[in-house]
């Protein structure tokens, strides 16, 4: 899709000219620049790296019942311990005789799955606080204070009190990990905001008497959504690591389903004979997470030139 | 300053009161009769009966947070439901292994840190800083816990460097304690590391592009002595910061650490007590964190108005 874009964006002008006839002098702006950010975002060699392998991840966890022929959960009593390499099964089998591929992209699903699923509740719980304290001085106080105090648990400190309300699971594990980022998410967006607030466009929507609200969702989250995605990039990993500690202690997502954290706990007692079942989950783990920090970083640099020099 | 730090402490007896709600409001948040939750699945009711006399749960909501809150002020925190072992005396056997286990790594991660990132700042553009932005990358995308077990594996298993697992008291045996803390430290250390390096490889480049720089370059002092004396000067404000923000993240990873190498620590009393649902274990170990965390990053603004003059002007505004 990037790589689309691009090509556009370097094509002949006419479809430029068209747009200053028909498209006021923001969109054209805002068009520009975002043509320079695709460009810009291309020719960012560990960027693209990282946008590479994730769409490699991506593609065989979306694609895992299709590449996976039978149920990873299955049990083969019959072949336990297969050597990576031997005939059937490409990343040989567990204690169980389960195919270690096979459940590595059942795992590789899951990792992401509450990856992102953390990242979505952070942000749409971080987002609208984060607006709220950054334009309301009375909202700041509040949020402030309760952001403070949510900065105060760790994660897995978090997880640890769920799991004793609720038992572990993987919703404990989106749960845990959610709430963890929503204070950095709160910050984030807190001090775009701030920063938005004393732009000239924002000023000029106070004078035509536009109304908070309008002005926080027309002109200030709209610029905010770059800041948004930097930090979206950044949680992404650290909840990919997190599930995978999490189940790994066994307080996220609970065998038999498959997870990579679940595959390296079971493969903790076999390692010292068979180490291939501890080694592959986890430089897949290492993989995902490399993946969305080269890219997370090319994309810092190019939606925040500032950051350019002093990443 | 005085000022400043006032109100640091008065918003940290704050953050403090209400993650003691939070806790409290947890317990009461466990499904079904606290006291039969608290007293376990066999319980008989007249231990069920004996538990809410204990904890006063017959009593208003409001009477019971004000007990919860003296007695822990006391150090009382009640009884291990597995063992029957006062949960003071639980905390005070495993705290010292983590504390000395997040000494440790916390010296390996900002001393391995910032030698990568007065590096990378030094050598810019060329291979030494690729080397340690490559460490960096590694430190934060490799999950610690899976190093850990490959480190067991290769230098512990194949080729006895390290042990594997076991813990010495450092009262005990000093040397032997800290080479049985040693890997584990080192795995806790690797992304705080990773931290460490970037910002101040950050904070190194921006300070050395400053005007002040220039005008020390001007007068002929030699860069070596400038980087020192500006660069790594700077760049300690920044690693106090990051040690206070990263704080969580070590407190989390030496519970994994703890359970990867066996250690007898306060992660392993955390987990083993949210397996067993033994709730006053999890209920002080929880709000214990949560004041060591507050207290110390209270600390961490102290010690950071004091090396940054800047902040003492901002706050007292």
């Amino acid at each position: 899709m990037s790589a689309q874009d691009a090509r556009t964006s370097d094509g002949t002008t006419a479809g430029q000219t068209e747009s200053v006839a028909l498209a006021p002098a923001q969109a054209i702006a805002r068009k520009d620049s975002r043509q320079r950010w695709w460009r810009a975002l291309l020719r960012h060699r560990t960027g693209m790296i990282g946008a590479v392998l994730l769409l490699l991840v991506v593609a065989a966890a979306a694609l895992a019942p299709l590449l996976a022929p039978h149920d990873p959960t299955q049990v083969h009593f019959d072949t336990p311990f297969q050597r990576p390499g031997t005939v059937g099964f490409v990343l040989g089998t567990d204690n169980l005789g389960r195919d270690v591929l096979f459940r590595m992209l059942y795992g590789a699903r899951a990792s992401l799955e509450v990856g992102i699923l953390a990242v979505v509740l952070s942000t749409v719980v971080g987002t609208p606080l984060g607006l709220a304290a950054g334009y309301w001085k009375s909202a700041n106080a509040v949020i402030s204070r309760v952001t403070d105090v949510a900065l105060a648990f760790p994660f897995l400190i978090i997880a640890v009190g769920l799991a004793a309300i609720r038992g572990a699971s993987l919703s404990n594990a989106v749960l845990a990990l959610g709430i963890a980022h929503i204070p950095q998410m709160i910050r984030v967006v807190r001090g775009e905001t701030l920063r938005l607030k004393s732009t000239d466009f924002v000023m000029a929507a106070v004078a035509m008497d536009a109304s908070s609200v309008r002005i926080v969702s027309r002109h200030i989250l709209p610029n905010c959504v770059s800041a948004i995605i930097v930090q979206a990039t950044i949680i992404m990993p650290g909840a990919v690591l997190g599930e995978a500690v999490l189940s790994f202690l066994g307080l996220g997502i609970q065998p038999p389903m498959p997870s990579l954290g679940v595959m390296l706990s079971d493969a903790q007692q076999y390692m010292s004979q068979d180490a291939w079942l501890g080694v592959f989950p986890g430089a897949l783990i290492a993989i995902i997470c490399l993946s969305f920090n080269l890219f997370g970083d090319g994309l810092r640099d190019v939606l925040d030139p500032a950051s350019h020099d002093r990443k | 300053m005085a000022r400043y730090l006032l109100t640091r402490v008065g918003q940290s007896i704050v953050t403090i009161f209400l993650s003691s709600m939070v806790v409290f409001a947890g317990m009461r948040l466990l499904p079904g009769d606290p006291a039969v939750s608290l007293a376990g699945e066999e319980a008989t009711p007249a231990r069920i009966a004996a538990i809410r006399a204990e904890y006063g749960l017959d009593r208003p909501v409001w009477v019971q947070y004000a007990t919860f809150l003296r007695n822990s002020l006391h150090g009382d925190f009640g009884r291990s439901l597995r063992t029957g072992t006062p949960v003071s005396e639980l905390i005070r056997s495993t705290l010292p292994v983590t504390l000395w286990l997040a000494a440790y790594a916390l010296l390996i991660s900002v001393v391995v840190g910032l030698i990568l990132g007065v590096v990378a700042e030094r050598f810019r553009g060329r291979w030494p800083e690729w080397g340690a932005n490559l460490v960096a990358m590694v430190g934060l995308s490799v999950p610690s816990f899976w190093l850990g077990l490959l480190a067991i594996l290769f230098l512990s298993v194949d080729h006895h460097v390290f042990p594997a697992s076991g813990y010495v008291p450092m009262m005990q045996d000093p040397a032997r304690s800290l080479y049985h803390l040693t890997l584990p430290a080192l795995v806790l250390a690797l992304a705080l590391a990773a931290v460490v390096m970037r910002q101040t490889r950050a904070s190194m480049i921006a300070t050395m592009q400053s005007d002040y720089v220039r005008t020390a370059r001007a007068k002929g002092l030699r860069r070596g002595r400038v980087l020192v004396r500006y660069g790594l000067r700077n760049s300690l404000i920044v690693v106090v910061t990051i040690v206070g923000l990263q704080l969580g993240g070590l407190i989390s990873g030496a519970v994994v650490t703890e359970s990867i190498f066996g250690l007898p620590g306060f992660g392993k009393l955390t987990l083993n007590s949210v397996f067993s649902r033994d709730y006053p274990v999890v209920q002080a170990v929880v709000l214990l964190i949560t004041v060591g965390y507050v207290l110390i990053n209270l600390a961490v603004d102290a010690l950071y108005s004091v090396i940054n003059p800047r902040i003492r002007v901002a706050g007292a505004v």
